[in-house]
C-alpha cells in the first residue's frame, strides 16, 4: 500500500506525525497517529518529596502548567488527608478561572480561529492570526494579547509567576490575596466578561452564517462517550466535582468520584506510539471505533457540555442553549463544534472569575492549614482546558513518593483523534487525489481537540508546516506536495 | 543591513520556554520589525529540509529550547549550529536539563517498564512496548530512538550563548533579544538576560544570622514573611541560585527551588547548595546534627531539582 | 588484581601530620591511597568529592582533626555535616556509600591512619571498581 507521511504535527510537546496508507483504488485504508515523546514523569517522580510534585509536574505542559500544578495539590490533599480552607478554595478556583480565560483564548484566537474566521479553504498564508487581524482589525489582535497578559498577570499575583507558577500546599495556598489585590482582580474580571462576549459573538456570527454545514458534515461527525467534571447541580466545573460520563445518546453511562478512577479507566498500548490510549474499562477496548459498544472517550471542551446538564453563570448558560439549538439537540457529536464549546467555557470562567472576585471571603487570611496526618496515598482531578486531568501519588510515611499515575488531559483523546483523523482522511482523500485543501481539513479534524502543548506563538505568518509525500506501490516517491 | 534572521527550535520541551517568548508582550511587534523568523516549527514551516538547505551560518540567532533527549534533537542542533552564527541555549533544559533531567536518575528500562505494563490503570496483559519498527496491517509504521540519558545542548555542540530560567522571565528574554539584536554582543559563553550575582541578593526578605537548628518540609509550616526562608529552615535554593528572576517564587511564599541555574563561577549547583546548608546547620553534638540532616529527604531533588543533567555525576550509575 | 585508587583529602594540622608520622614510623600501609593535603576539612568542597569519583576514584578518605581540636575551631563540624549530605547524595546517583569515608585522625595517631587505610583498601576492593566514565552520551 502506498503510505503518505504528514510530519510533523507541531500542536503536541515534541513532534506528533500522521501516516495514512492508501489501498489499490487510491483510497483511504488506515490511518495512524503516532506520538513519539516520553518523559517518564511517571517514573521520575519516584524518589522525591511529595509535596514538590505540583512544580514537578506542572514541567510537563509550559501551556498549562497550572492545571498539573492544581491536580498536583489536590493530590497533596488527599495524601495528606487534610481539605483546604475556604478561603485557600476560593483563591484556586480564583486562578484556575483566569487561567481558563488566558489558555482557551489563545487557542481560539492564535491557532483556531482563522479556520473559520478566515475560512478552512483560505489561502494557507492568510490562515492564521493575522488573516484574522486582518479580517476583524488590529485592534482585536492587540486585545488578545491584552487580555491574555491581563489573566496572566492575576495568575502571577497568587503563583509568583506567569509559568509555571507556584501556590500549592496541602491544606491550602502558600499566601493569602490582599484587598488590594482582590481590587485589581475584580477589575480585570468585568473586563474578561466583555472580552469573553465580544470572542462570543464574534464566533456565532461568523460561523452561524457561514459553517454550521461544515459543523455538521460527516467527515467530522464522531460518537463516542463524553466525560466531564460536574457539580452536584450537574453544571461544568473545572475545578471540582464528579466525573459525570454520558454514552453517544446523552444518557448517563457512569458519574463517579475522582478518586474512583481506576474502577472505569484502562489505559490500552500500541507499538506504534509511546502516547497509551484510554478508554472506558466497563465497555471495554474494541479498537479504532466510536458508538456506543466502544470504550472511546472524548474528554474536551464538546465532552464537557455534552456531559453536563447546563453551564453554571447565566451568560454562558444562554450560549450553551443557543448551541444546543443551532446544532441539533444534545450530545452534539461533531467535533468541530468542540471550538464553539471552547469559547463558550471562556464566557464560563470569565463570569466565574469575576464572581469569585467579588466573594469577600477571598481575602481571608486563612488560606493554609497544617497537616496532622502521615502521608499516604491519594487521587486529585481537575479539568484541564484539554480533557480531564487525573494525578495519583502513594507514599512512604516520611512523604517521599513510592509511585505516580498520571492521565493527562490530552492522552484521554488519543484514541477518538486518531479516528477522526483517519475518518477525515477517508473522507477527504479518494481515488489518489490528494491536494493542498487536504492538509488544512485533515489538520482541522486534528486542531479542533486542542491537544496539550498546543503552541500559544502563532504570531507570525504561521502555517502548520505539512509535506505529503507520495509512494508508488514499489516505495519509490512520485511526488512531494509541501506547504510554505 | 536586512532584518536580522531568527530560528527557534523545542527539543524535548514543555513549551513554557516559548510561551515566555510571548511573555514580552507587545515587544512582540518590535521583533517582528527587525527580524524574519525562518524556522519556528511550534509556529511556522517547519522542515527539516528546508534548514538544511540554507547556507550556513544564514541564520543569525537560533534560540533551542529543550533538552536533547532523542536522536532527532541532537541531529537539529548540530544542523542548527551548522546554519547559526549565534546558537544559544533557551531556558533550564537547554542550559542544564532542567525536570527531564531527573530521569538520569533512573534507568531506561524502568521508564519504559513502569509506563507501559506497570501503572495500575494500564490494561497491556501481552507486555505490548513501543517498537522501532512496527508491522501494521497496512504496511510499516517508525518511531524515533531515545537516548539513554537527557544531556544539554553544550554537551551536545558548541553554544554561544546561554539564557537560564525556567523559563526565564519576560523581561529578560526582551532584555536578551535586545542585547543580540544590538551588535555589541558579550564574550562567547556567556549568559545573558540574568543577574551576576545569587539570587539573594535580589530578595527582599530580611538576612539576620544563618544558624539553623531544624529544617522543615514547606507543608509543615507557615512562614513568616517578612524573614529569609533558610534562616527559618525552610529549603531554599537562594544561595546557590543565579539572581535575574526576581524572587518570584519568594515573593508568593514559597522558597526558591533554583530553576535558573547555578550563580556565576559555580560549576555544580547541587554540590554548593549542600555545603552551604551544611554551613548553617549550628549543631556541635554529632547525634543531632545527624538527626537534622536526615530531614533532608531527598538530597538529589532538593539540590539538583534543576540541575542533574548537568552536574558533576551528570546521570544515576546504571 | 583489582587495585582499588583511593583519594585521601587530609587536614593539614591533624591527619596529614598523622600520616607522616605513620611515614617516619616505618608503618607499612597500602599504597592504593593517593593523598591530598588541604588545611582543615572545612576547605573540602563537596565539588571535590564529586570530582574525584567522576574521574575514577574508587574510595575517598576525608581525614580531620577531632571533634573540639580544629585548629580553626570549627571547620570540621561543617565538613563532617557536608559528609553526612553527601553519604545519602551518593548512594542517589547509585554510588555506595562506603566508597566515601570520614575519619577523625590526630597528628599523633600514625598507627590509626595506616589502619583506616589498610582497611578501607580491602573493603573497596570487595566492592570493586566503580568505574564511573561520567560523561558519556548513551
Amino acid at each position: 500500500m502506498r503510505k503518505v507521511t504528514i510530519n510533523p504535527i507541531t500542536r503536541l510537546e515534541g513532534h506528533g506525525k500522521i501516516e495514512i496508507f492508501l489501498d489499490d483504488e487510491g483510497n483511504v485504508a488506515n490511518a495512524y497517529l503516532q506520538i513519539p515523546e516520553l518523559r517518564g514523569f511517571e517514573k521520575f517522580c519516584e524518589g522525591r518529596r511529595v509535596e514538590e510534585m505540583p512544580d514537578i509536574t506542572c514541567r510537563i505542559c509550559g501551556v498549562c502548567p497550572e492545571a498539573h500544578h492544581m491536580a498536583s495539590t489536590k493530590t497533596l490533599d488527599a495524601v495528606f488527608h487534610i481539605e483546604p480552607t475556604e478561603a485557600a478554595k476560593k483563591i484556586r478556583e480564583l486562578l484556575y478561572s483566569a487561567f481558563y480565560v488566558a489558555d482557551h483564548t489563545t487557542h481560539f484566537y492564535i491557532l483556531a480561529g482563522a479556520d473559520f474566521i478566515v475560512g478552512p479553504e483560505a489561502p494557507p498564508d492568510e490562515r492564521n492570526i493575522l488573516g484574522l487581524i486582518a479580517k476583524v482589525g488590529k485592534e482585536v489582535g492587540l486585545s488578545v494579547v491584552k487580555h491574555r497578559l491581563m489573566a496572566h498577570k492575576i495568575i502571577q499575583m497568587i503563583g509568583g509567576r506567569q509559568v509555571h507558577p507556584t501556590f500549592g500546599l496541602p491544606g491550602g495556598v502558600s499566601k493569602p490575596l490582599s484587598e488590594v489585590e482582590r481590587e485589581e482582580i475584580e477589575k480585570i474580571a468585568k473586563e474578561e466578561v466583555e472580552f469573553a462576549k465580544f470572542t462570543l459573538k464574534l464566533f456565532e456570527d461568523i460561523v452561524l452564517k457561514n459553517y454550521v454545514d461544515l459543523i455538521l458534515s460527516d467527515a467530522y461527525t464522531l460518537q463516542t462517550y463524553y466525560m466531564g467534571t460536574v457539580d452536584k447541580n450537574n453544571h461544568v466545573n473545572f475545578y471540582e466535582g464528579k466525573i459525570r460520563v454520558v454514552g453517544p445518546d446523552g444518557n448517563e453511562f457512569v458519574k463517579y468520584d475522582p478518586k474512583d478512577y481506576l474502577d472505569h479507566i484502562a489505559e490500552h498500548v500500541e507499538p506504534w506510539s509511546y502516547l497509551k490510549f484510554p478508554y472506558l474499562k466497563k465497555v471495554g477496548w474494541k479498537g479504532f471505533v466510536g458508538g456506543k459498544e466502544s470504550g472511546v472517550y472524548q474528554a474536551t471542551p464538546l465532552a464537557r457540555l455534552n456531559a453536563a446538564e447546563g453551564m453554571a453563570t447565566p451568560l454562558a448558560q444562554e450560549a450553551y442553549e443557543k448551541m444546543y439549538e443551532t446544532l441539533g439537540g444534545k450530545p452534539v457529536h461533531n467535533t468541530l463544534a468542540t471550538h464553539w464549546a471552547r469559547v463558550i467555557e471562556i464566557m464560563y470562567a470569565a463570569e466565574r472569575l469575576l464572581e469569585l472576585s467579588q466573594d469577600p471571603g477571598v481575602t481571608d487570611s486563612n488560606v493554609r492549614q497544617i497537616p496532622a496526618d502521615k502521608p499516604t496515598e491519594g487521587v486529585g482531578e481537575v479539568e484541564a482546558p484539554r480533557g480531564t486531568l487525573t494525578h495519583h501519588y502513594k507514599t512512604d510515611e516520611k512523604g517521599i513518593v513510592e509511585k505516580v499515575n498520571l492521565i493527562v488531559g490530552t492522552t484521554n483523546n488519543n484514541a477518538p483523534i486518531s479516528i477522526s483523523i483517519k475518518q477525515a482522511a477517508q473522507g477527504l482523500i479518494k481515488k489518489d487525489k490528494v491536494s493542498e485543501g487536504l492538509l488544512n481539513r485533515v489538520e482541522m479534524a486534528f486542531r479542533a481537540y486542542d491537544p496539550c502543548m498546543a503552541c500559544a506563538t502563532h504570531t507570525l505568518p504561521g502555517k502548520m508546516p505539512l509535506e505529503v509525500r507520495i509512494y508508488s506501490r514499489q516505495m519509490k516517491l512520485i511526488k512531494t506536495i509541501t506547504r510554505i | 543591513m536586512g532584518k536580522l534572521k531568527l530560528a527557534f527550535y523545542w527539543a524535548a520541551s514543555c513549551g513554557g520556554c516559548e510561551i515566555s517568548v510571548l511573555e514580552i508582550g507587545e515587544h512582540i511587534l518590535e521583533v517582528a520589525e527587525i527580524a524574519d523568523i525562518v524556522f519556528w516549527p511550534a509556529a511556522m514551516d517547519f522542515k527539516y529540509s528546508d534548514v538544511e538547505k540554507m547556507p550556513d551560518r544564514s541564520i543569525d540567532v537560533c534560540f533551542y529550547n529543550g533538552a536533547v533527549r532523542m536522536l532527532e534533537n541532537e541531529h537539529m542542533a548540530k544542523l542548527l549550529r551548522a546554519k547559526s552564527k549565534i546558537l544559544v541555549a533557551f531556558g533550564s533544559c537547554a542550559c542544564e536539563g532542567c525536570i527531564p533531567g531527573l530521569a538520569n536518575l533512573k534507568r531506561r528500562e524502568d521508564i519504559l517498564n513502569r509506563v507501559y505494563k506497570e501503572t495500575p490503570s494500564t490494561d497491556n496483559p501481552d507486555g505490548v512496548m513501543p517498537l522501532l519498527k512496527v508491522k501494521v496491517l497496512e504496511g510499516e509504521l517508525e518511531l524515533p530512538e531515545f537516548y539513554n540519558q537527557v544531556n544539554t545542548l553544550a554537551q551536545t555542540v558548541d553554544v554561544d550563548y546561554f539564557i537560564p530560567g525556567c523559563p526565564p522571565v519576560g523581561e529578560q528574554v526582551w532584555k536578551a533579544i535586545q542585547t543580540l539584536a544590538s551588535g555589541k554582543l558579550p564574550p562567547k559563553g556567556s549568559f545573558i538576560g540574568c543577574g551576576e550575582k545569587a539570587l539573594c541578593d535580589e530578595c527582599e526578605l530580611k538576612r539576620a544570622e544563618k544558624k539553623i537548628k531544624k529544617i522543615y518540609r514547606n507543608y509543615e509550616v507557615i512562614p513568616d514573611r517578612e524573614q529569609c526562608l533558610l534562616e527559618q529552615g525552610l529549603l531554599c535554593m537562594g544561595p546557590a541560585t543565579r539572581s535575574g528572576c526576581g524572587a518570584q517564587c519568594v515573593k508568593a511564599n514559597m522558597p526558591c527551588r533554583g530553576c535558573y541555574g547555578p550563580p556565576p563561577n559555580v560549576d555544580d549547583q547541587g554540590a554548593k547548595m549542600l555545603s552551604a546548608l551544611s554551613s548553617i546547620v549550628d549543631v556541635k553534638d554529632e547525634g543531632e546534627a545527624k538527626k537534622i540532616l536526615a530531614d533532608v529527604v531527598d538530597p538529589v531533588g532538593t539540590f539538583y531539582m534543576f540541575g542533574v543533567a548537568n552536574s558533576l555525576l551528570r546521570r544515576a550509575k546504571k | 588484581m583489582f587495585e582499588p585508587r583511593i583519594v585521601g583529602f587530609t587536614c593539614n594540622w591533624c591527619t596529614y601530620a598523622g600520616a607522616d608520622l605513620a611515614g617516619t614510623s616505618r608503618i607499612q600501609y597500602p599504597p592504593n591511597i593517593r593523598i591530598i593535603r588541604v588545611m582543615c576539612t572545612g576547605r573540602i568542597n563537596p565539588e571535590f568529592i564529586l570530582k574525584a569519583f567522576k574521574r575514577g576514584a574508587d574510595g575517598i578518605l576525608i581525614g580531620g582533626c577531632h571533634i573540639g581540636d580544629c585548629h580553626y575551631l570549627e571547620g570540621n563540624y561543617k565538613a563532617r555535616n557536608r559528609y553526612m549530605l553527601l553519604k545519602k547524595l551518593i548512594e542517589q546517583f547509585g554510588i555506595e556509600p562506603e566508597r566515601l569515608r570520614f575519619e577523625f585522625i590526630s597528628a599523633s595517631e600514625g598507627n590509626k591512619f595506616a589502619n583506616v587505610v589498610k582497611e578501607m583498601t580491602e573493603e573497596i576492593r570487595k566492592l570493586g571498581p566503580l568505574n564511573w566514565g561520567g560523561g558519556k552520551k548513551e
